[in-house]
């Protein structure tokens, strides 16, 4: 069971920059590569300043790069 | 494997170790007799002792073996470190309370004594296996 249910597009992101190595990413927003890691294997759910961080870094928003699937309406 | 996660496994087998061999030495001088009237404090005191330079050497090493690995720490280390010591904290609690009505109770100083430092043991080594956990698993959503 994955600890988080928020999925990312951080690999696709990074292939799509000039195949971005995850320590690039990690230097960029200051984490270990292990953190980037776990962010991209949804082990890891970032806090929402990491997060705006990542997308900065990809030039894209927040929703570009962190999904989150919709509840079921009651 | 970050630094911090090293550190949790160096606390770990330190820990696990250091308790084992504390053990077998005392019911070892016991020999069937009682664990009473067996001379703990000297062997409680360096098994302390000795987890502490262990870990230290250990440190030492692995900066040695490995001297480009990344010592940086960053908010997920945190985190999980955090998760890891309120899990162990537990255990101090528990050897607290125990060993207040132990005393209460009047029961002999050695059982006072060897309750305090097994859950000492226990809030060390359940911590880092927590983190140890974590950081193989992932951070539990709460």
């Amino acid at each position: 069971m994955k600890p988080t249910r928020v999925t990312n597009s951080i690999r696709a992101l990074r292939f799509a920059h000039n195949e971005m190595t995850q320590a690039e990413l990690a230097d960029r927003i200051g984490v270990t590569r292990q953190t980037v890691i776990a962010i991209e294997q949804s082990r890891y759910s970032p806090s929402l300043e990491m997060a705006f961080k990542i997308a900065h870094v990809f030039g894209v928003r927040l929703d570009d790069v962190f999904q989150y699937p919709e509840e079921a309406a009651p | 494997m970050t630094h911090e996660e090293k550190r949790a496994w160096i606390m770990l087998v330190v820990s696990v170790v250091g308790y084992a061999v504390y053990a077998a030495v005392v019911v070892n001088r016991a020999d069937g007799g009682t664990l009473t009237a067996t001379p703990y404090a000297g062997v409680l005191l360096w098994t302390v002792g000795g987890g502490i330079v262990a870990s230290i050497m250990a440190e030492i090493v692995m900066g040695v073996v490995n001297p480009r690995a990344s010592r940086v720490s960053d908010v997920r280390d945190r985190e999980i470190g955090r998760l890891g010591d309120y899990v162990g904290q537990a255990f101090v609690a528990i050897g607290a309370v125990s060993a207040m009505l132990m005393a209460l109770a009047e029961w002999d100083w050695f059982w006072i004594a060897n309750v305090i430092y097994l859950c000492f043991v226990l809030s060390a080594a359940v911590g880092s296996l927590a983190k140890v956990i974590v950081y193989r698993r992932g951070v539990p959503q709460w």
